[in-house]
């Protein structure tokens, strides 16, 4: 590879809104349903229907904005981008082309030479279009379940300049729009998904270099090496003094490579221009304020709190945060804990063990946790005890009081029932103590564990070590 | 009973009033129009689909309510819809080989209306395919003549519509106006029409040609009717997002004050040397009527409207091209085979639609392209805000405008499809009022010397229908008269 040529990235990205119905329509959005079972006359463009703008939609594009610190526009439009395709009801999409509802915003992303400022240019609202199934034995099949489910469009500035930056912004941002409650980026659903626009150009220059566009990825890791394929691509044809073509390029995820689709000259003419069908979009100050208000509380924001108020560290505050719904979870359990950092040990160490992999889903209640945080953190009962409590909330359902009551688990914290428990062991095992006294230190862990095991694992195992120090340092000075 | 030889010439208001009283039966005043339409339409050729069994059904049904005194204002009258107004269960082809046999599963809002206040949908009437066209002659379906004089055109695109009321086939119809097409096929028939404020009656299930310029209004034998109607179908629906409403529905209030103390200007540029000697004496009796009843009229000149056709082809075709991107015969209307899908969309497209259609659609396409939408679209865009302009300030020193509705006499039958830019021109008194979506009446104001009805426009601002009724009122009752004596 070719070090003195720089990559140039600028992403387009596509996020489904969580609404409950479509932008112009009231079917349903659910992902999943049989084909055409969410479809009406409007989303399939059936003659004479209209468009009526799902204001949730609206609200939730203003969030995306808010949440990605863009300017929100009082006045936006919508425009008709028009081409044939069967997917495409109306023969256009309703999209937004030279009024869009945010602009000019920003995210900041953490890479190797700390953080870096990734403009955004715009975000527009737009409908998405519906899905072709080829391999129903019947010839191409449409289903029009995804007709009009609402979509914003975020498009960034070229300053990405690598597939770990863009990797990191695509990160941030799908955190970022989750958290905000504006979608749930499921990019295994297609409900998060983007096109990358890539150029190579030697280091130094300021003007950019010839693009590709790849188009519809769906996975980080696709993003990825889609970037670093182009990036050896462009880079071996110029030096073999050949030129880069502006293309469309798709990437094939069996080969990792990218293959041209069409040129510039073969694309659409998209012939956009204002949609009659709906008026402007006006926006009042106080709608947006109020939006702003409701946003829910962002990545950012929440990674200080977890810092600073519940005293996480910062490795478990970011496994955490990676998940919204552990995010949640977390959150409402540590609002009910006397101690949020024990709770997030818990969560993190065993919970998480027993959860599978993808959107986290707990089988124990939030509460339910917290009452264990709290026998744990007020040292009723001990480790040993909680991670078996734990693992018996996960697989039975067991309630943790009661369980401790009824099974009696409280931890011993008596100095005096400890000592005497401490001091059987202590005559049961002779040998022990002569290691002990000889100096080998590994016989104190013996004489530990042995307590332990005949408290029934109930002993505070701090204490026991405690008393088993103190009672043969005492030895020794007698 | 006594009215029985003659309900085919009551007007609506009448006829609601007899329903009301139950001195006639809905069924029989739809009998007496089925009859009539048996009798005189294989002539006319007014409708594209005639619905006899929903017909008699729905007028048993208006009988069965105003039996229970459940009377709305419409119950009980029969009337005819332009075949671009989708109707539940009943096929609705925009006189297109494209929807020959689409059957909308829904109505479009005004339909709903008047089937909720039970008036008697008779059937679907002819227009231009996609209404495109001046006289309803481009039609894939069905021949259109005009009742007055079977050797004239009847005017269009909603011709079917005006000749179902000037030949007593309905009591009233609805049209749709995009350029002219309520008010120049009512005018060519002698009968009033109406193209009601943009947003005051739903475009919702109106198919589509150029969706920032149609309008539904209704066509009706008298102005009062007319009033009548409109209260009923002008309301804000939430599945239209440009629709208004009306700021107050009693249209018939103080219709009858007259126009005394009124101010009326003729715009110069409606009144030019192209306009026909006849039209012109009709035009200055009608003035002259005006005068006599209190009313003064001024020459203005509002130099904008002479752009209107041009910003008025563009931005109808543009949108147009758009709107009709959808017959691509994949989920409904016709579909021709082909290899390809390309070959599907190109042969279903070539051979369903109209050559008056496809020239527009090119025409659209063209206009938004790559390098021509800043030449052409958004130069009308700038006509259309200008003219907005200049009609705001004529209209706060002036009550309404006076015009032709066309420049001449009804043009012979198939004398239109020589050039269409000269039959372009012939919409230049229509198309002002519809760029900006004024409201636009028509009524008949006298006669030309072959003896056919010539029709005078009124324009007012938005939202003055009452008042463009009032004055139209004053008018016909005036003409009425002379007609009397």
């Amino acid at each position: 590879m070719n070090n003195t040529y720089e990559t140039v990235i600028g992403l387009e990205i596509h996020a489904e809104l969580s609404t409950k119905t479509k932008i112009f329509c009231s079917c349903k959005t659910d992902f999943g349903a049989p084909p055409n079972s969410q479809c009406c006359p409007v989303c399939m463009g059936m003659p004479g229907t209209l468009p009526t703008l799902n204001q949730k939609a609206v609200e939730y594009a203003v969030r995306a904005g808010l949440a990605t610190n863009c300017e929100i526009s009082l006045y936006s439009r919508f425009d008709r981008k028009n081409y044939f395709y069967p997917d495409l009801p109306k023969g256009y999409q309703i999209t937004q082309y030279e009024f869009p509802i945010c602009k000019n915003g920003y995210l900041d992303i953490d890479t190797d030479l700390g953080k870096k400022r990734i403009r955004i240019t715009r975000i527009h609202l737009e409908e998405d279009a519906g899905k072709l199934i080829h391999d129903s034995g019947c010839g191409t099949l449409v289903d029009c379940n995804r007709c009009g489910v609402p979509l914003i469009e975020i498009v960034t500035e070229p300053d990405i300049r690598s597939s770990g930056e863009a990797e990191a912004f695509l990160r941030t941002l799908r955190s970022v729009l989750m958290f905000a409650g504006v979608s749930d980026c499921r990019m295994n659903e297609g409900s998060f998904r983007c096109d990358i626009n890539v150029s190579v150009r030697k280091i130094g220059d300021s003007t950019l270099g010839t693009r590709s566009e790849i188009k519809n990825l769906n996975s980080f890791s696709f993003v990825t090496k889609a970037i670093e394929y182009e990036h050896k691509r462009q880079t071996e044809l110029i030096a073999s003094s050949g030129r880069v073509k502006r293309e469309t390029r798709r990437f094939d995820e069996s080969d990792g490579k990218t293959y041209s689709m069409r040129s510039k000259e073969e694309e659409n003419d998209y012939r956009f221009f204002e949609e009659p069908d709906i008026p402007a979009l006006i926006l009042r100050e106080e709608d947006i304020e109020r939006i702003k208000k409701e946003l829910p509380m962002l990545p950012d924001e929440r990674m200080k709190l977890y810092l600073e108020e519940y005293r996480l560290t910062s490795d478990t505050a970011k496994v955490i945060l990676s998940d919204i719904s552990l995010a949640g979870f977390f959150e409402e359990a540590a609002k009910a804990s006397k101690s949020p950092r024990t709770t997030a040990n818990i969560l993190v160490s065993d919970i998480l063990s027993y959860s599978n992999e993808g959107v986290f889903s707990s089988k124990i209640q939030a509460s339910q946790l917290a009452v264990l945080s709290d026998l744990f953190f007020t040292e009723q009962i001990n480790s040993s005890t909680q991670k078996k409590l734990i693992k018996r909330m996960w697989e039975e359902g067991i309630d943790p009081m009661l369980t401790v009551r009824e099974e009696d688990l409280l931890q011993i914290n008596d100095a005096d029932i400890l000592s005497a428990i401490v001091d059987e062991v202590i005559l049961e095992n002779p040998k022990c103590v002569e290691d002990i006294r000889r100096g080998k230190t590994a016989a104190t862990k013996t004489v530990i564990g042995k307590a332990m095991a005949k408290s029934l694992g109930k002993a505070n195992p701090r204490i026991i070590n405690e008393i088993v120090a103190s009672k043969f340092k005492n030895e020794e000075k007698t | 009973m006594s009215y029985t030889n003659d309900l085919t010439s009551l007007s609506a208001i009448k006829a609601a009033s007899l329903l009301k009283e139950r001195q006639i039966s809905s069924q029989e005043l739809t009998l007496s129009y089925l009859e009539r339409i048996e009798k005189t339409d294989a002539d006319i050729g007014a409708f594209i689909t005639v619905c006899r069994e929903h017909a008699f059904a729905s007028a048993a049904k208006a009988d069965e309510a105003i039996k229970n005194n459940d009377v709305s204002p419409l119950c009980g009258i029969p009337f005819a819809l332009k075949d671009n107004m989708c109707t539940s269960g009943i096929r609705t082809t925009c006189a297109s080989r494209m929807l020959e046999d689409f059957i909308p599963p829904y109505d479009a809002f005004a339909a709903r209306i008047l089937k909720d206040q039970n008036a008697v949908l008779l059937g679907k009437t002819n227009l231009d395919e996609f209404s495109m066209g001046s006289f309803t002659e481009n039609s894939a379906l069905k021949k259109t003549v005009n009742p007055l004089d079977s050797k004239r055109a009847v005017g269009g695109s909603s011709g079917g519509s005006a000749t179902a009321v000037c030949a007593r086939e309905a009591v009233f119809s609805l049209g749709s106006d995009t350029g002219g097409s309520v008010r120049l096929p009512a005018s060519f028939c002698g009968v009033v029409g109406m193209a009601p404020t943009y947003g005051a009656v739903s475009r919702n299930g109106l198919i589509a040609f150029a969706s920032s310029l149609d309008r539904i209004g209704p066509i009706t034998k008298t102005i009062k009717d007319n009033a009548f109607v409109l209260s009923e179908i002008a309301r804000k629906d939430p599945l239209d997002p440009t629709s208004v409403g009306l700021c107050e529905n009693d249209l018939l209030n103080n219709i009858e004050k007259g126009v005394a103390g009124m101010k009326f200007a003729i715009p110069q540029e409606l009144f030019g040397n192209n306009v026909s000697k006849d039209i012109k004496e009709a035009m200055i009796r009608a003035v002259s009527t005006y005068e006599k009843l209190g009313a003064s009229v001024d020459t203005v000149s509002i130099p904008s409207i002479s752009h209107a056709l041009s910003a008025y082809y563009v931005i109808s075709s543009a949108e147009a091209s758009a709107n009709l991107s959808r017959y691509d015969g994949i989920r409904f209307g016709a579909r021709k085979k082909g290899d390809t899908l390309e070959e599907i969309y190109q042969n279903t497209r070539s051979s369903m639609l109209g050559s008056e259609v496809k020239r527009r659609i090119m025409l659209g396409t063209f206009i938004l392209s790559e390098g021509y939408y800043d030449q052409y679209y958004k130069k009308a865009v700038t006509v259309r805000e200008r003219l907005k302009e200049e009609f705001k300030v004529i209209f706060s020193k002036y009550d309404a405008l006076l015009s032709p509705i066309y420049p001449s006499s009804p043009p012979l039958c198939g004398s239109n499809t020589i050039d269409s830019e000269s039959v372009y021109k012939n919409d230049s008194f229509t198309v002002p009022s519809s760029i900006v979506g004024l409201p636009a009446l028509t009524l008949p104001c006298g006669k030309d010397s072959i003896g056919l009805p010539v029709g005078i426009q009124i324009i007012g601002k938005a939202f003055s229908e009452k008042k463009l009724y009032r004055i139209g009122f004053a008018l016909e009752s005036e003409i009425t008269e002379a007609c009397h004596e």
